[in-house]
């Protein structure tokens, strides 16, 4: 077997991609004239070093969490769904239409009802995507940017035209009534005595993301349907000559992927902004790309990558906060991050790979 | 762990009160971004005079995101940062929210009003300046057609149309006017593609002065002037400069006037609902090097006349967001 040991590549890999990145980063920093060690000690202490820090990055993570999973399912079926911008916006509308429906009297009743909402919504906008796919062969990653773009016209439409209440000049929609409004971190901690930053917005969906992360890995490794999505994944063929159907795997497997989508509504709409506003997503879709690749598609490492990313948009913040650097560079270091550990993997991988072997022959 | 606690917690308050002892101020620029040539920049260069003159430093922050707004609001007042100012409606459902938390705070929201006892609103009357540079444009206006391009489709845009219409019709009441809006979402502050598709578009319907008020899409619209040689007309800052001898004039909102005066006022910053307007200095239409060859005597003698009479209250410019209608089309 010339392949590498299975913590090597779960594990150093990542980790290897991490410091490359942060060091190139660290150059841009010195480049501009900062200071890179203080920049790096400003991100950690700010998005890991109080309450407030920690509130923000995990309301971040819990975003990506989201869209990581639903791309970690999709991909199990070797289906790159592309789309889950598009899904988590169709998600926000639904949850919008659940909270503004009716009064709702407490937020447990108002919350398993925003995750069907927004699950539903955003499952439907990835039928059409799957379906084709499945039936007339139109290539999943095309169609699926495609309904990136039809999602934000119509989220334009329907909040500047629809929902947007008389005489308000934001494109946005009137606020949740109370009775929506989710308990924050702050205000579940409280109930056990352990104080937490009041101001930050980390909310009880990042608990239903930790649900859903177990329910992904129960559903991936402990179902039949699993098995089948999985079979499908590494071999068509086989899977149709073990009696698989692969219309109804590819069209389950992004129904499933658009639902997780579309919950990611639930921790942004629902429990930071309190209203439908334009653009709320604001790439975190994208983003879940590059989470469930560095994660390899596994639900616990989702969860680490999630984190991560977290960390990096909360520090990425603070950086804005307290220095000069400009935002413009802010973005280059969060992208390089991304370019090394999803679309620069193989260069980090064969090298390590040729070393492993190399040491294995060596013994051997 | 209770030792990490207390270290922490004594570290935090010795940073907060630094923060409060130097009471910098803050500013807050909305998405587009402060070097958007118009609204944004206009709050930069007021920063910036302060800072210039006074020699003090200041805080500021360009948003990347909406979950931003709340964050850099709160992390600046946390930080003991005073006054806070920011610049844009959008901040108003936020600061809504905000501001009650921080009532050591004083906040200011530039063309938005938020009803609190720590916030100073600042509004102004753009549809005065409109009408000043809407009879400029109609008397420099050889075929008798001029234009507006808007930014994003809001009641604040149509204040400054209707605004403008109304000073057109003073000046020459067999005028066209073409009005377009860019879009109707904030990105149509930011799109001078667009902007300039739109001044092509009114100038093949005979327009030949444009008045752009777009923000950053504006850039577009005096570019694709200066290139198709009409005249058009910024707004905000002073945009004469951009294309000198092609820009009638600019509609001025000192933006600038409003950020500078809240920082040289500081922590004292008075709070409440202040309208600005031609009487204030609010508005005004520009007069400079580069644009005093093509303004005649009688434009001048024309709009310092309407003006007077608007400082007097003789003469009434409609408002569109006091009732969202316009009475001339």
């Amino acid at each position: 077997m010339d392949k590498m040991p299975r913590w090597a590549d779960i594990v150093l890999i990542p980790v290897f991609s991490l410091v490359l990145a942060f060091l190139l980063s660290g150059l841009v920093i010195v480049a501009i004239g900062e200071d890179p060690v203080a920049a790096v000690k400003l991100m950690v202490t700010g998005a890991l070093g109080s309450t407030y820090g920690w509130g923000y990055t995990l309301y971040y993570a819990t975003n990506f969490l989201f869209t990581g999973l639903a791309f970690a399912v999709a991909n199990h079926a070797r289906l790159f769904n592309i789309g889950a911008e598009g899904q988590a916006t169709l998600g926000g509308l639904g949850v919008a239409f659940v909270c503004l429906a009716i009064p709702w009297p407490h937020w447990a009743l108002a919350l398993p009802a925003a995750i069907i909402g927004g699950a539903l919504f955003g499952a439907a906008w990835a039928f059409l995507p799957a379906w084709l796919q499945a039936k007339r062969g139109s290539h999943i990653v095309i169609t699926t940017i495609m309904f990136n773009f039809i999602g934000a016209s119509l989220l334009n439409y329907m909040l500047v035209n629809v929902m947007r209440p008389t005489g308000s000049m934001d494109p946005a929609t009137a606020r949740f009534p109370p009775g929506a409004h989710l308990p924050t971190l702050h205000d579940l901690l409280a109930v056990f005595g352990i104080p937490f930053s009041k101001a930050a917005p980390a909310n009880i969906s990042f608990l239903v993301a930790i649900a859903a992360c177990v329910l992904v890995w129960l559903l991936i490794w402990r179902t039949r349907l699993g098995y089948e999505i999985r079979a499908q994944g590494h071999s068509e063929p086989a899977a149709v000559y073990a009696g698989i159907r692969p219309v109804r795997i590819v069209v389950l497997a992004m129904l499933i992927s658009g639902a997780l989508a579309g919950c990611m509504a639930v921790n942004n709409v629902m429990g930071e902004a309190e209203r439908l506003v334009l653009n709320a997503v604001e790439g975190a879709g994208f983003i879940g790309i590059a989470v469930a690749l560095m994660g390899r598609s596994h639900p616990f490492g989702v969860f680490l990558a999630a984190i991560l990313f977290g960390f990096l948009y909360q520090g990425g913040a603070e950086l804005a906060l307290w220095t000069t650097i400009p935002r413009e560079l802010i973005v280059v270091i969060q992208a390089l991050v991304i370019l090394f550990t999803g679309a620069l993997d193989n260069m980090v991988r064969m090298p390590l790979e040729k070393l492993f072997l190399s040491m294995r022959k060596g013994r051997g | 762990m209770s030792l990490i606690t207390k270290i922490l917690g004594t570290a935090a308050a010795v940073a907060i009160g630094a923060g409060a002892a130097l009471a910098e101020p803050a500013m807050i620029y909305d998405l587009g971004g402060k070097f958007d040539k118009s609204f944004n920049e206009a709050a930069f260069g007021g920063a910036e005079r302060w800072s210039e003159e006074t020699g003090g430093s200041y805080r500021e922050i360009e948003l990347q995101s909406e979950a931003q707004r709340e964050q850099a609001l709160r992390r600046f007042a946390e930080a003991g940062l005073n006054p806070i100012v920011m610049a844009g409606f959008a901040f108003g459902s936020v600061l809504e929210e905000v501001a009650p938390d921080y009532p050591d705070t004083k906040f200011q929201i530039i063309d938005m009003v938020v009803e609190a006892d720590n916030v100073r609103s600042l509004v102004f009357s753009e549809h005065e300046g409109s009408y000043l540079v809407g009879m400029m444009a109609a008397m420099a206006s050889e075929t008798g057609t001029v234009g507006f391009v808007g930014g994003m489709d809001i009641p604040l845009i149509r204040k400054f149309a209707c605004g403008y219409v109304q000073g057109v019709m003073a000046a020459n009441p067999d005028a066209t006017v073409i009005q377009n809006m860019t879009g109707t979402t904030p990105a149509a502050w930011n799109d001078p593609v667009k902007g300039g598709e739109l001044t092509r578009a009114q100038i093949s319907q005979g327009a030949d002065v444009i008045y752009a008020a777009a923000g950053g899409t504006g850039v577009g619209v005096l570019q694709t002037a200066a290139d198709e040689d009409i005249l058009s007309i910024g707004v905000d800052s002073n945009q004469n400069y951009l294309h000198p001898g092609q820009v009638l004039t600019s509609m001025v909102k000192r933006v600038d006037v409003a950020v500078y005066d809240a920082f040289k006022a500081g922590p004292d910053l008075e709070t409440g609902v202040f309208v600005l307007g031609l009487a204030e200095g609010g508005v005004d239409y520009a007069v400079d090097e580069h644009n005093e060859d093509l303004l005649t005597e009688e434009m001048i003698a024309a709009v310092e006349d309407a003006k007077a009479k608007i400082i007097a209250g003789e003469l009434v410019v409609h408002d569109y967001m006091s009732d969202n209608t316009c009475p001339v089309k």
